[in-house]
């Protein structure tokens, strides 16, 4: 770890203005930077710490919209949320261990968009708005590829606003070393359709699974996706899954996700 | 009933104690005043020729005390080999200098090319950054069987190929062997890969050097299993220093699995630096650098067949091993595959005619040395898997193949240069096949089956060689250190023992179980009895822990030394009782005089020895303290028979353990809790070997899976409950205690039983699949079944 200085502002008018300054970095829980500062493959100046900001907390849900506070621990969103979103909450409630679910944020997990999040692909799937200190963003529009999302510089990602499914399912295979998702597929059924989006699997980060949506809007059982797979071109490949493997287990989850949701 | 004291008793393990109140003493936990640290300035290259290192800007950084290059150890030794191995052409061994610091080339990812001494460890970190530094990048060798080809890179330009040795064991059997495969009924051929695995225990490995001006003296804490050894190897081979001079002191070590034996570079160096800076100076490895810096272990790649006749009996069995030496010899590296691998291809079979060939190959990745097991647990994999195999392609059960095969006589001399002296396999395969409820398997099966599953049953037995090990044959074998251990047995005035032995404990339990012996040979309280361990000033010559050696070689010592202390004790219980010492009895802490109600305390005796006024000073010296050092006979022959049900998945090829049993036979036991706790750690990192770990190199020797993020260690929830049993018992015969050892039988005889239970799945499922390579991770079954 390299020195640096620590802000910790109480407001998010003041950490957007800390995080004007040159070499400024957001902190939310810190479970994937702290990691990356300690080996020293970052190098900001300055820290700003998200996580003393009141309005960025806590979860409130209102005519089918339940909004978590960026700065939601994911062990929080587990609790809070198992009878409004029980999908959600079993996704929270599942991600790393115990001091990662405590510490870790929803907001930092949307704006780091690891590949293999789990949080992206609840936010795909769901349609949800994610909240900045500047604008609100469709979740069809923010994710853009590996760790890049349509967030600007120093903008920070103080709510997520999902629209609670009829029925919703996330499954997760875990890669067995890091227990992130080797593929993860979050099922949701809405009134007006259903939306399937896939994390873990892509060259490009988390996606939706149109053939899949269209088949289960049509039909919501398992049976609806026979005969539908991925191509294995475009997904990732490494020491825990071949490229058709990944492509493989899409179709299976999927199925296991529909069917789960009933 | 169980016993609530003694041998045979399950007290609470003392040590846990300070372990688990965060009240240990880890060699991270000392600080010495006006200690610098060291950071190394690693190579990230697997190969390479280093052009230049300009450390001028870095010297100058904040904090740099004085930074270290190769150049500053021309003229001190080379890290060096504690084995010797003569090849099948009665050639010695290639081999290579380990300079503490690289000199010219780099050869594995983590080598070490600098070494940068600060006032704190960032300030040492921030410098080593600063080294200017030009590596030519060259191919690197990582593929073993390329590495061997005419023309390969060589790792080291000094030597004739990559080629460590080639083996033959037992050279002359060969034409014997190959006229039995000629002859057989049938052939089972078999190839496989021991994957490589890293150790990883909880605490990285950590060295603090210490140089007193005054007197000239050097000390040296590590997280070791053997500082006696270390002592050795650094004094005497690279530093030159004589031992009454140095001082190594491995306080509470956080696990050691093979790969804390070793003598490491940075071990010399802090202890050179410590002295040529006239201060301590400490290193602490990360876990980052622990991966690219312990010594891996397996890493072998074999063809194994195994002939059998018309009757299903078999004639022979031969296998060709190429094993990674890594970059470098490791310690103890070359006798990993040769002697602690090929004396064990008989297993618990009366096959009477056995080859083995091994080629030992340096390649540019990290260097290979013992792993919990050490070159027996590659063995039991080739032979039970190929048995296994031959089993299903002849259409017989597995156990019965197996159960007609066994040796049942002993003592039994193997063609492979061991003689077996006691064990009973149909004992240990009976005692498993009822915990392991293997009658109940089908119906588990079904209902397996009705929840869309597949289940497979695996089975296999196991023979180790523990013990480690008669010195006068190890010498002969090519090792160049005895293997005896020692103890002292100090008695103190008011009757508390102290117990200064060579073994070393590093989760072992020896500070509660040692003192259930004595307590048992004396007859007084454990609470008595205190273990000392791990200072080379104060506990007598010793070996350390390895090979599961400490009770059967150190236990054996303290037992030794023990029966002189009593021997001694009664002459003088003989002179206060004015009795002859022939009639003295020792019973429950008291020493009475047979056939009359004479008696006096243990304490009394204690006391007079310490306070002689009457006391036989013309033939007996005063005081009650005494030393043994015991080598060993034989090495001991733990054995056992393991079962493992899986379920596998067959949409995802995620294989789940439902069930785990093993039955061992360790010959005596004496703490049967730390016992269960030993086999089911074994346990654990075999399943982890079978289907987790896997330690994998890029063609440019880049370690894959360096953090755990891709090295996949098991969690709780990777394991299952186990069934374990340890009844069966044929005592050692050669040791006191009767006892073989128990600290890798779970890692060497799980491994099979896990793959073949795979096998059996697969089979059941109508997939015609006779092999998976470990780790068995989803993706890799599930790709073995869509091939």
């Amino acid at each position: 770890m390299y020195n640096f200085e620590v802000e910790q502002p109480t407001s998010v008018a003041d950490a957007v203005a800390a995080l004007g300054e040159e070499e400024a970095q957001a902190l939310g829980g810190g479970q994937t930077l702290i990691p990356t500062l300690k080996q020293r493959l970052a190098s900001p100046s300055k820290l700003v710490s998200l996580s003393g900001i009141a309005e960025m907390q806590g979860m409130s849900a209102d005519a089918g919209v339940l909004s978590i506070g960026g700065g939601t621990a994911h062990a929080t969103v587990a609790a809070g949320t198992a009878a409004s979103y029980p999908a959600l909450a079993a996704l929270a409630g599942n991600i790393g261990d115990p001091a990662v679910r405590n510490r870790g944020t929803i907001g930092g997990s949307l704006a780091n968009n690891d590949p293999a999040a789990c949080y992206p692909a609840a936010a795909l799937a769901s349609g949800a708005t994610i909240v900045t200190n500047a604008r609100e963003i469709a979740a069809d529009d923010y994710f853009d590829g590996l760790f890049t999302t349509a967030l600007e510089e120093g903008e920070i990602v103080t709510q997520v606003r999902f629209p609670v499914p009829e029925v919703a399912n996330y499954q997760k295979f875990v890669q067995p070393a890091s227990r992130f998702a080797l593929v993860g597929v979050f099922v949701a059924k809405y009134p007006d359709g259903v939306r399937v989006a896939v994390t873990g699997a892509s060259e490009d980060g988390v996606f939706r699974w149109s053939e899949a949506e269209a088949a289960l809007s049509a039909n919501f059982n398992a049976d609806a996706l026979e005969g539908l797979s991925l191509s294995p071109d475009g997904m990732m490949a490494d020491l825990h899954g071949t490229k058709a493997y990944r492509a493989h287990l899409i179709s299976v989850l999927t199925k296991r996700a529909v069917a789960a949701a009933g | 009933m169980p016993k609530d004291s003694g041998i045979g008793a399950s007290p609470k393990r003392r040590e846990d104690q300070r372990f688990l109140t965060g009240n240990g003493n880890y060699t991270d936990d000392i600080n010495l005043r006006g200690q610098a640290y060291v950071h190394f300035l690693r190579s990230d290259v697997a190969h390479g020729r280093i052009t230049s290192i300009d450390t001028t800007a870095a010297s100058a950084m904040p904090g740099v005390v004085r930074i270290f290059t190769g150049d500053d150890f021309e003229g001190v030794g080379g890290i060096p080999c504690g084995w010797q191995i003569t090849d099948k052409h009665g050639e010695v061994m290639q081999e290579p200098a380990h300079p503490v610091l690289a000199q010219g080339k780099v050869r594995y990812v983590g080598d070490a090319i600098a070494a940068v001494v600060a006032e704190t460890a960032d300030q040492a970190r921030d410098a080593a950054e600063a080294i200017e530094l030009d590596i030519e990048e060259l191919p690197a060798v990582i593929n073993m069987k390329e590495a061997v080809k005419e023309g390969a890179t060589k790792v080291h330009d000094d030597l004739t190929s990559n080629l460590c040795y080639d083996w033959g064991f037992v050279e002359e059997n060969k034409p014997a062997v190959e006229e039995a495969f000629a002859n057989a009924a049938h052939v089972t051929t078999l190839e496989l890969v021991n994957n490589r695995l890293i150790a990883n225990p909880m605490e990285p490995r950590v060295a603090v050097g210490d140089f007193n001006r005054s007197t000239g003296d050097s000390t040296l804490y590590t997280t070791s299993q053997n500082p006696h050894v270390i002592r050795l190897l650094m004094g005497a081979f690279v530093l030159g220093i004589p031992e009454h001079k140095l001082r190594v002191i491995a306080p509470d070590v956080g696990g050691g699995f093979g790969t804390k034996i070793f003598h490491y570079a940075e071990e010399a160096f802090c202890t050179f630096a410590a002295k040529a800076l006239n201060r301590a100076v400490k290193w602490t490895s990360s876990r980052s650098e622990a991966f690219i810096t312990d010594a891996h272990g397996r890493d072998h790649v074999s063809t194994i067949q195994l002939a059998l006749d018309a009757d299903n009996n078999f004639t022979a069995l031969r296998t060709d091993t190429y094993a990674n030496m890594g970059a470098y010899l490791s310690t103890f590296a070359p006798s990993v595959p040769t002697w602690l691998h090929g004396t064990l291809m008989a297993g618990n079979y009366k096959t009477p005619l056995i080859y083995v060939n091994v080629k030992a190959v340096f390649t540019n990745t990290v260097p290979v040395d013992a792993y919990r097991g050490a070159g027996r647990p590659e063995a039991t994999y080739q032979l039970e898997r190929v048995v296994d195999k031959a089993a299903r392609e002849l259409g017989v059960d597995p156990i019965a193949l197996r159960r007609q095969n066994f040796i049942t006589e002993f003592p039994y001399a193997t063609p492979v240069a061991v003689e077996y002296d006691t064990g009973d396999y149909n004992a240990t395969m009976d005692k498993l096949e009822e915990i392991a409820d293997l009658k109940g398997f089908a119906a588990r099966r079904a209902a397996s089956e009705a929840k869309g599953k597949g289940r497979g049953l695996g089975v296999n037995c196991y023979i180790e060689a523990c013990g480690i090990a008669p010195s006068n044959l190890v010498g002969q074998l090519g090792a160049r250190a005895g293997l005896y251990e020692s103890a002292t047995v100090r008695v103190n005035a008011t009757g508390g023992l102290v117990v200064m032995t060579g073994s070393h404990s590093h989760g072992q339990g020896h500070e509660t179980s040692f003192p259930q012996v004595i307590a048992d040979m004396i007859g007084i309280d454990e609470s008595m009895v205190e273990i000392v361990h791990g200072d080379t000033a104060n506990t007598p010559m010793g070996m350390g822990t390895y090979g599961s050696r400490s009770l059967a070689v150190g236990g054996s010592a303290m037992v030794r030394a023990t029966e002189k202390i009593i021997a001694k004790a009664k002459k003088i219980a003989a002179h206060l009782m004015e009795a002859a010492e022939a009639d003295i009895e020792l019973k429950d802490g008291a020493f009475s005089v047979a056939g009359t109600d004479k008696s006096v305390a243990w304490g009394d005796v204690t006391l007079a020895a310490y306070v002689p006024h009457n006391y036989p000073l013309e033939d007996i010296e005063p005081g009650l303290e005494e030393t043994a050092f015991y080598d060993p006979a034989n090495f001991t022959y733990p054995s056992g028979a393991y079962a493992c049900e899986v379920e596998l998945d067959p949409e995802t090829g995620k294989v789940s353990i439902e069930r785990f049993a093993a039955a061992d036979d360790f010959g005596n036991i004496v703490n049967p809790m730390i016992v269960d706790g030993q086999v089911h750690g074994g346990i654990g990192q075999g399943i982890g070997q079978a289907l987790l770990e896997a330690a994998i190199y890029n063609e440019d020797g880049q370690l894959l899976s360096a953090s755990y993020m891709d090295y996949a260690m098991p969690r709780a929830d990777d394991l299952p409950f186990y069934q374990v049993d340890h009844s069966c018992q044929t005592p050692c015969t050669h040791n006191p205690l009767g006892v073989k050892g128990c600290g890798e039988a779970g890692a060497i005889g799980s491994p099979p039983a896990v793959v073949n239970a795979v096998v059996d799945a697969l089979q059941s499922m109508g997939k015609d699949i006779t092999h998976v390579d470990m780790p068995l991770s989803p993706a890799r079954v599930w790709t073995a079944m869509n091939e």
